[in-house]
């Protein structure tokens, strides 16, 4: 690859990544794209059974979350990614959990500012 | 002066400088949402009572929604893989359709939002429309915002593509990602706002 920004052919891409590399890669986007499909139907089907709230949430989070997981590992490809990438996520994960956390907080107390 | 780092790769990050770029945005994207989600259980676990999303809105038309943006996702990556393998006209024909899975997930959502204000449903009806229509409007407006660069990638921006393949297929990845994050977003609205 040419780290030059003056004139590259088509091809600079080909050979960049090995063309059977991105037929393996176009059959696991397929795969990934069947088995969102399969879950969206299961979420909806769940949601049809009428559970109990606490356990509707719990099973509609986790189909969520293996389908974002999918979605991040494959098709953002952070199946294989950089250090710096994952370091930035992890920190970005630390912070989200704490954001949520904290309306449980609030919950548990009653209020967060003690009447 | 040209961008620095926009076919080769950094030593020290190991990526180019708009990879990490798009990253650390989304980064600021999951705490944007985060904030809403947040404030969405705070609310819910809050009231007294909470209406179940499909006694209020439309699960069959959020369900094709979903079919139309989890196929989105897959034309966009498609689109960047025949970018990989050269192939320019088949890259069109994938962006093409990734904009316009786009702009069907927003007329769908159109219909669905006139019908709640044919029906006298607004934000400030209660307190789950309000969360609904914050979270699913700031989102909607994510699927425009992407579908406004991907459309330019489409159309005048290709031009890059004749002159520098590799910056143009980087670019394009990056557009994907950020396009794969609003589907990631969708992914667990649906759920929470529509099944719950």
């Amino acid at each position: 690859m040419t780290s030059e920004h003056g004139s590259h052919s088509a091809d600079t891409v080909v050979t960049s990544e090995h063309a059977a590399d991105i037929d393996r890669h176009v059959r696991i986007y397929i795969t990934v794209f069947v088995a969102l499909m399969g879950l969206t139907v299961v979420t909806v089907a769940v949601s049809y059974l009428h559970l109990p709230v606490p356990i509707a949430v719990a099973v509609a989070l986790l189909v969520a979350t293996v389908k974002g997981t999918l979605v991040a590992c494959y098709f953002m490809h952070l199946i294989s990614e950089k250090k710096l990438i994952y370091a930035v996520l992890v920190l970005t994960a630390v912070f989200f959990v704490v954001l949520l956390a904290l309306p449980a907080v609030t919950h548990h107390n009653g209020y967060w500012i003690p009447e | 002066m040209d961008i620095p780092y926009t076919v080769e790769i950094r030593r020290d990050t190991g990526l180019t400088n708009g990879k990490i770029g798009i990253w650390l945005f989304l980064a600021s994207e999951v705490m944007l949402f985060g904030a809403l989600f947040a404030s969405y259980i705070l609310i819910r676990v809050g009231s007294p009572s909470w209406p179940r999303g499909d006694t209020i809105l439309n699960v069959p038309l959020a369900t094709f929604n979903t079919i139309v943006l989890i196929t989105s996702s897959v034309t966009m990556v498609m689109a960047w893989a025949s970018l990989m393998r050269g192939r320019f006209g088949t890259f069109r024909m994938y962006m093409g359709g990734t904009v316009l899975l786009g702009a069907v997930f927003l007329v769908v959502k159109y219909f669905e939002y006139s019908h709640k204000f044919h029906e006298g449903l607004f934000p400030s009806t209660n307190n789950f429309l309000a969360i609904y229509f914050t979270l699913t409007g700031l989102h909607m407006l994510h699927v425009l915002g992407g579908m406004v660069v991907n459309a330019y990638f489409w159309g005048p921006g290709a031009k890059l593509w004749k002159t520098n393949p590799v910056w143009f297929t980087n670019r394009v990845e990056n557009s994907g990602l950020f396009w794969h994050f609003v589907d990631l977003v969708w992914i667990f609205l649906f759920p929470t706002l529509y099944l719950l």
